[in-house]
């Protein structure tokens, strides 16, 4: 959706990168924020400074707005709800006689 | 799903706590408001960073400059962490710039006010960032996933300016009689451009009823100005300064405090644009894109030749 | 020694406060929202790492002026910056370039200082390296860009390393107090820093399609001895403040 050309005035404010940033070391990635950068080296750069400001981070990663593919809301519905009745998939589906340990 | 249809399941998912994600369904109106209030809360934290940043060069001790750059900093963040929530939406920050250069989207009133001395650097963190930050609890739980995801994150580190701003107020409150009389004096200037903050009277606001039907805004104008008033007023009294408002009372049967009508001429006039600074701070954003441009530009050919090689 | 100690880590000090000063100038004004915050970490570290060596610099003294003391009621004549930090910030092309300058020999400065006998100053300069560390990679990656951009920046690039390398002599140029440290063991010889930042420079600036400027002299007069007219107007807008209330808290 958005545009990374130049707009009215000719002028731009670089392509959108989504950051991704790890806390401690062996945590998962998870979503920052977003942010503006002309490169792969300028975005890390970015992300260092604007969402590793108050410490805490152990690594980062940078992904071009545009290559991120979403799930869209209108097919949860089928994409999502069923996965939810297979309660098979769940430990406490299964019954254990009682006693029985380290299972 | 026919339209009606739509908008019937949209109402349901707000009313039910739900979060609307950017690739949710929409009605038209929702992502025209939000993009408003979004872009307009954008556009504050960037212009919100000249008054303050004039002090950044003329702070009286390190420690003091130290802090005051780190907060002006951080409404950058702010301002950047919010423009990208209004990109979610479609919009683009080229263009929600422009129309800010252009002055015909909003910003609050409230940076359109001069920093005379080096106290309203402090009651700016107290009034300022305090009413931002009541204003900001409740947009955290907007119905607007990454508008909500982008005020958590402010509000956690906008902690740290309100109790900043208050450390200066209370350290000149109990210096010496002139930086006392600093203080009070930038107590006298404030005050009511920050009871501005909140808006219109809810009756004289015309986008809150929808604002609160899509979840967006929780609570009204009043209530939130009400909030800010008791939460202040005590404060106030604790480093023995003086709010400027004589109607101010202590209304038992409500535990609230009773204050004043705000001059909503004065309102109405800053916002439209004829505030004390309101030429001086689109100058300087002016200034800074216009300067900015050929940098802007260098970075993105450099961006295209560095492809252009890769790809040969 | 302590008088000589105290001069040298001021001037550490110094550097620092004042670039770190100049940078804080771009808060609110840079070219784009995210260099904006970039800066501003800059200035961050730079006044940070200031308000440490002049802590230090007035423990030395043990005439009990503190960090601020320092910072705020010393006139321009008593600062000991290099010439280079206290020029103003021009456009951002010029103040790349005065930082990739400050950068690159700060690093090897600090790295070599890490090294320094006088164990809290070692430690002081351990921690800033790295700080610095990251600083030449943003103005390195930024020289790289403006150079080889458009034609306009590379113009506006080559001009700001034309005029600011008539300052890069005072770098290198050994002041009285660091040779007397050097010889009494307190800090390594720092000789080698020219022909290393030299280096670097050269490979930066090849790589970004630029000339590398021709050496002038040094000046005829000791390093960090005197100022230009950039520093005192500076310090009267840092220092009006603090000089109006004095004694003052805040």
């Amino acid at each position: 959706m958005s545009k990374t050309e130049a707009t009215l005035n000719g002028d731009s404010q670089w392509p959108l990168w989504e950051v991704f940033v790890q806390g401690p070391e062996g945590e998962p990635h998870s979503h920052a924020g977003s942010l503006h950068a002309p490169d792969a080296a300028l975005a890390l750069q970015n992300a260092r400074d604007v969402y590793s400001r108050r410490g805490g981070v152990s690594s980062i990663w940078v992904v071009p707005a545009k290559d991120i593919i979403a799930s869209s809301s209108a097919e949860n519905g089928l994409m999502f709800e069923p996965m939810d009745s297979k309660v098979y998939r769940h430990a406490q589906f299964y019954k254990v006689p009682r006693g029985v340990k380290n299972l | 799903m026919d339209e009606t249809a739509q908008i019937e399941n949209f109402e349901r998912r707000i009313a039910a706590g739900e979060s609307i994600e950017p690739k949710d369904w929409m009605p038209e109106r929702f992502r025209k408001q939000l993009t408003r209030m979004i872009s307009q809360h954008a556009h504050s934290e960037i212009v919100g960073m000249l008054p303050e940043g004039a002090w950044i060069t003329r702070a009286p001790t390190l420690r003091r400059k130290i802090t005051l750059l780190a907060k002006v900093q951080d409404e950058g963040g702010h301002g950047l962490y919010l423009y990208c929530a209004a990109e979610t939406l479609g919009a683009d920050r080229s263009e929600l710039i422009d129309q800010l250069l252009a002055g015909k989207a909003k910003y609050s009133s409230i940076f359109n006010y001069p920093t005379l001395s080096w106290a309203d650097i402090g009651v700016i963190g107290w009034f300022v960032d305090g009413a931002a930050i009541v204003n900001q609890t409740m947009l955290a739980k907007a119905s607007y996933g990454p508008y909500s995801r982008a005020m958590i994150r402010i509000c956690k580190e906008e902690n740290f300016h309100k109790k900043q701003g208050f450390e200066i107020v209370a350290t000149l409150a109990a210096g010496t009689p002139a930086q006392h009389a600093m203080v009070q004096d930038a107590v006298n200037r404030w005050w009511w451009p920050s009871l501005m903050m909140f808006g219109p009277h809810d009756a004289d606001s015309p986008n809150s009823a929808e604002l609160k039907r899509w979840g967006i805004k929780r609570r009204s104008n009043d209530e939130l100005r009400q909030r800010f008033v008791d939460m202040t007023v005590p404060q106030a009294q604790a480093v023995n300064l003086t709010l400027p408002d004589p109607e101010l009372r202590y209304n038992a049967a409500t535990d609230q405090w009773h204050f004043g009508e705000i001059n909503w001429e004065e309102f109405h006039r800053v916002i439209n644009g004829d505030g004390p600074c309101n030429k001086e701070r689109l100058q300087a954003r002016r200034d800074a894109h216009e300067n900015g441009r050929w940098v802007r530009e260098a970075a993105e050919a450099y961006a295209a030749k560095q492809q252009r090689m890769q790809a040969a | 020694m302590n008088a000589d100690l105290f001069n040298f880590v001021a001037g550490l000090a110094d550097d620092r406060l004042v670039l770190g000063h100049r940078l804080s100038e771009w808060c609110g004004h840079a070219p784009i929202l995210e260099e904006d915050i970039a800066l501003a970490n800059i200035a961050l570290d730079l006044i940070g790492q200031a308000q440490n060596f002049l802590k230090l610099a007035g423990d030395i003294e043990g005439a009990g002026r503190n960090e601020d003391q320092l910072a705020y009621f010393r006139d321009p004549a008593q600062f000991l910056n290099l010439q280079l930090v206290e020029q103003p910030n021009g456009d951002f092309a010029f103040t790349i370039a005065r930082q990739a300058i400050f950068d690159c020999w700060s690093v090897y400065l600090l790295e070599a200082l890490s090294s320094s006998s006088h164990q809290e100053l070692a430690a002081l300069c351990v921690r800033a390296a790295k700080e610095d560390r990251y600083h030449w990679k943003h103005s390195s990656t930024w020289v790289q860009r403006l150079g080889d951009g458009t034609a306009e920046s590379h113009q506006r690039m080559q001009s700001a390393f034309d005029a600011l390398w008539s300052f890069t002599p005072e770098l290198f140029q050994a002041t009285a107090a660091q040779q007397k440290l050097v010889a009494a063991g307190l800090i390594p010889n720092l000789s080698s820093l020219e022909s290393q930042w030299r280096k670097a420079m050269n490979e930066l600036l090849e790589m970004a399609t630029l000339k590398v400027p021709t050496v002038g002299a040094a000046a005829g007069r000791p390093a960090r001895s005197q100022h230009t007219a950039h520093l005192a107007p500076m310090l009267s807008e840092m220092q009006g403040l603090a000089r109006a209330f004095p004694g003052a808290a805040w």
